[in-house]
């Protein structure tokens, strides 16, 4: 970059906000995944009207701008492949605001998830989104990604508690959209616009997001089942019977295995796949009403063995196990490429069944895990990148994955979101006349395309 | 560009499975502190794969995010794949002074810390300072508003040190109160020959008292930490083999250390010396041996206090100590075994105070930042102690109460254990 940029961004967000170093490129150059590319410059800005000024800045000299937080995205979203500035909000993490009363929060969007959730806990106060990762992703990667989890079935997603935004446009203009009503039909829905738009609109500074009280009681049950079939089927029977469990998630055995050798907490080995059941609400004898009622129609639906966990120690564990999956998985391989189709609940069964042929097909093994509740699979390939043979299989496998899950009438992602990734698929997940209409709206939020450029939609 | 193919280096296996997460962020105190990637344990093994296949040079810049490591081993515990930054980082200094050999290590830890004898002369103006009385004239002159606040806080953090070094004052041996049931060699590490020598001769007393023979041999040389945290595994190396030969001479059952960092160290030694077909047998004997105080302690009939401690303690838990060793319980339980404790959980009592050895000297904001964490969860606690079996985390610990002037006394959880014994003859 050159030197009077340079200095220009130091007067702005001062020495220390404004990383250049060969070593700071080099780690500012990745994300969840494996790939990377270097920026030009990582700028660390603290507020609102810096980042405005940042912007402005990038906007005058035509630099582009990628927007990171915990760089934990599973979609090489936040890798800056055409160079320039990486603005990384991570210092932006203080909490502005905790309006009891309205049950709103007020945050600047760099804050760890997992720390505005105990914030407000500490207030008695929830916020629901549970995405895996957390502990490491910011609330800003969670909007940008419309980020999901285990108890979206029961509390929906991410975009679900965004009642406003401050948003930085292209051109360094600040803007606030939505607010602390929880009903507003005034205008278009700007807020619903900026939520999953992967940073390629605007740069999101501030939220206001929505709370709810904090359920008082949660019960969760390991269920064992010989087949998958059986365990998609159960869960269609426990949804039918008018249960809403906060969470129902699957693991094929293989996933299982992977935990248990990483955790050791005593996971059944010989079974095929495991449903983990949790039920939750403000009264203890309604939960386990409904632990017990799942835990029968479990049972009536063939399953082998239903352990409801004894105490929150034992809850706590069966969690922690689930939220490892993913990265337990790399245990096993250098490489994982996991993606999160999305089918109707009802397809799960043909899905597993088509994934399973695809890894038989192309000989690399295909681990199965995901929100059955919702019906997305996040089935993972294991494999060696450093095998040109291999990645050229891998890349022909994803490509086979997304065709399942369209043919099946789901779609491509469910909360990993597009990136560069899934960005070849977009077309035919979307049909050309959308894809044309948000190649338009690009264009007018962002007409040099500076905002995190080359990604989500197609050139 | 890539490293010359002679060194010893971390191999390959020790990072290509990172799977770059972030999950390692949620529990990095410097990640935490300074909120870069750079700064992070992901961004760690980042750079040091990158080096290692060539991609990036080991430029002092790259040196220096292995060295702002604590080291206090969060990220080896938390990540699911079972990478271990913090070894990466601590390799990677070694692969450094492999490449740029700084010649005063040679001198600091190969002679000075490395021979007790040495040691004492190196900490001589320090223990004239004190016991001429030119500290107590600094106090009262307040010349220490004059020194820039960094020098104040080092010297703050400093305890009252021994006239004479504890090494030359405790006998090889001594013998049990009543009949001797265990023959039990001390491992007496530098810092608390040196700087907390109090606790190390009460370390002593309760061991004799609770039958034990305790044999402490007098040319130990230091555990190796300093020198492998400099990058100097290889002196780190020679120390093990010089002190596993001393205590083979002791026929002791155990070895016992009252030093957190010295316990981790030496239940290394096995590791460390894996590849060497001379000594490997000899050191995983040696580490198999190894307890730290609390955990030999409580595994062994301890005599109940008759005496009391009436005061409300909380627990730190020392790095070392809970993550390197596992040894979090028994600390407790040896507090809570003496009446009139009031014992309370410190907040995230397993988050690195800072210390690291000597991060607040080389790294002073970084440690300063780290430390204040702690202090917010002590002063939450009320607690009138903080105990911690660690001398560096005493030493920072003690720096972090005077600087925010709290009343919280630093004990190491033994002292306590003899004072109740001492609180029980003084009644008699
Ligand atoms: C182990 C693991 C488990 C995971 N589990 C889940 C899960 O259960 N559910 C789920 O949905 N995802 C999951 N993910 C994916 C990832 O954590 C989420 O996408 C998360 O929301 C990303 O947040 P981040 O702060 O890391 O964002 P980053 O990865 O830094 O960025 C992601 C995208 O958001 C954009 N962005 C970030 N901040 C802003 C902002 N302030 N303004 C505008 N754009 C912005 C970036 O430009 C990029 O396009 C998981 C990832 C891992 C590694
Ligand atoms: S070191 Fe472990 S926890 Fe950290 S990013 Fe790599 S795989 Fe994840
Ligand atoms: S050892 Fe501690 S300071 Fe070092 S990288 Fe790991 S968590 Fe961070």
């Amino acid at each position: 970059m050159n030197p009077t940029l340079i200095a220009e961004l130091v007067k702005i967000v001062g020495k220390d906000a404004v990383l250049i170093t060969p070593e700071d490129l080099a780690v500012y150059s990745y994300d969840g995944t494996f790939e990377e590319h270097c920026p030009d410059g990582v700028v660390l800005p603290t507020s609102t009207e810096q980042v405005s000024q940042v912007v402005k800045l990038a906007a005058r000299e035509q630099i582009p701008v990628v927007t990171r937080g915990m760089a934990s995205g599973l979609a090489a979203a936040s890798v800056p492949f055409s160079g320039g500035i990486v603005l990384c909000l991570t210092r932006m993490d203080r909490l502005l605001e905790l309006d009891q009363e309205n049950a709103v929060v007020h945050v600047e969007v760099g804050i760890i998830t997992a720390d505005l959730q105990a914030e407000v806990e500490k207030k008695g106060l929830f916020y629901p989104p549970d995405p895996s990762s957390i502990r490491h992703s910011t609330i800003g990667g969670n909007i940008a990604c419309n980020a999901g989890g285990p108890r979206c079935l029961k509390y929906g997603v991410t975009g679900d508690y965004v009642l406003g935004l401050t948003v930085v446009l292209a051109d360094g203009q600040i803007i606030h959209t939505g607010g602390k009503v929880i009903k507003d039909v005034v205008g278009y829905d700007l807020t619903a616009l900026f939520t999953g738009s992967e940073g390629t609109l605007g740069v999101i500074t501030e939220a206001l997001l929505r709370l709810t009280a904090k359920p008082k009681f949660a019960r969760t049950a390991l269920v064992e089942f010989n087949s998958i079939e059986d365990a998609s089927q159960t869960v269609n029977a426990i949804l039918k019977a008018g249960i809403v469990p906060a969470t129902l998630e699957l693991m094929d055995h293989t996933a299982i295995s992977c935990i248990e050798e990483a955790m050791h907490l005593g996971l059944p080995l010989d079974v095929e796949a495991i449903l983990l059941v949790e039920t939750d609400g403000q009264e203890e004898t309604g939960v386990t009403r409904e632990i017990e009622t799942a835990a029968e129609i479990c049972t009536r639906h063939s399953a082998r063995k239903v352990t409801v966990a004894k105490d929150e120690t034992e809850r706590q564990g069966l969690w922690k196990a689930r939220r490892s999956v993913a990265p337990a998985l790399a245990r096993l391989a250098p490489n994982k490429l996991g993606e999160d189709i999305t089918v109707p609940r009802s397809a799960i069964p043909e899905a597993v069944r088509r994934l399973k042929q695809v890894s038989a097909k192309h000989g690399l093994p295909i681990v199965i895990f995901g929100h059955a509740g919702d019906g997305n699979l996040h089935p993972n390939i294991l494999f060696d990148k450093r095998d040109p043979q291999q990645w050229a299989k891998v890349e022909q496998m994803v490509a086979e994955e997304f065709a399942i899950a369209l043919d099946l009438g789901g779609t491509l992602s469910g909360e990993h979101g597009v990136g560069t990734l899934k960005r070849p698929y977009l077309e035919r997940a979307l049909g050309p006349v959308s894809v044309e209409i948000q190649k338009r709206i690009k264009r007018s939020l962002d007409p040099q395309n500076i905002l995190n450029p080359g990604k989500v939609l197609p050139d | 560009m890539s490293l010359p193919c002679n060194l010893t280096q971390p191999q390959e296996n020790e990072y290509l499975n990172c799977i770059r997460c972030g999950l390692c962020l949620a529990v990095c105190p410097t990640y935490r502190v300074y909120k870069t990637e750079t700064s992070s344990p992901r961004g760690r093994v980042a750079l040091a794969r990158k080096n290692l296949e060539g991609e990036l040079e080991l430029t002092p810049n790259l040196a220096e995010q292995m060295y702002a490591c604590l080291d206090c081993l969060a990220c080896n515990d938390i990540c699911p794949v079972g990478i271990r930054p913090a070894d990466l980082a601590l390799e990677m200094r070694h692969v450094q002074e492999q490449i740029r050999p700084s010649g005063w290590k040679d001198t600091l830890f190969g002679e000075l810390i490395a021979k007790p004898g040495r040691m004492k002369t190196a900490t001589l103006p320090l223990r004239i300072y004190q016991s001429s009385g030119l500290r107590r004239l600094v106090y009262t002159l307040h010349l220490r508003r004059l020194l820039p606040a960094r020098l104040r806080d080092l010297e703050g953090m400093l305890p009252h040190l021994p006239r004479r070094p504890l090494r030359r004052v405790l006998p090889e041996v001594t013998k049990a109160h009543s009949k001797s049931r265990y023959r039990v060699g001390f491992f007496l590490g530098c810092a608390q020959s040196l700087l907390f020598a109090d606790e190390s001769a009460a370390t002593v007393r309760v061991l004799a008292r609770n039958g034990c023979t305790v044999i402490t041999p007098r040319d130990t040389v230091c555990c190796g930490m300093p020198a492998a945290g400099y990058g100097r595994m290889d002196l780190a190396k020679a120390h093990a083999r010089f002190n596993i030969a001393l205590f083979e001479k002791t026929e002791t059952d155990v070895i016992v250390t009252d030093c957190a960092t010295c316990g981790s160290k030496l239940k290394e030694y096995g590791q460390m010396l894996a590849d060497e077909p001379e000594w490997v047998e000899r050191a995983a004997a040696f580490s198999a041996k190894v307890r730290d105080i609390s955990e030999f302690l409580m595994s062994i009939p301890l005599e109940k206090p008759a005496g009391r401690i009436e005061a409300r303690v909380t627990y730190h838990d020392p790095c070392h100590l809970r993550r390197a060793q596992k040894v979090w319980q028994q600390p407790r339980a040896l507090m809570q075994f003496i009446d009139g404790v009031d014992f309370v959980e410190l907040p995230e009592s397993d988050w690195c105070c800072g210390s690291a050895g000597s991060q607040l000297i080389t790294h002073y904001e970084t440690s300063l930042a780290v430390l204040e964490r702690k202090m917010d969860n002590l002063k939450s606690t009320g607690a009138e102690m903080v105990a911690s079996g660690c001398p560096g985390c005493q030493m920072q610990l003690t720096t972090g109460i005077k600087r925010r002037q709290m009343d919280v006394k630093v004990v190491h959880p033994i002292v306590l254990l003899d004072q109740a014994y001492a609180a029980e003859e003084n009644s008699q």
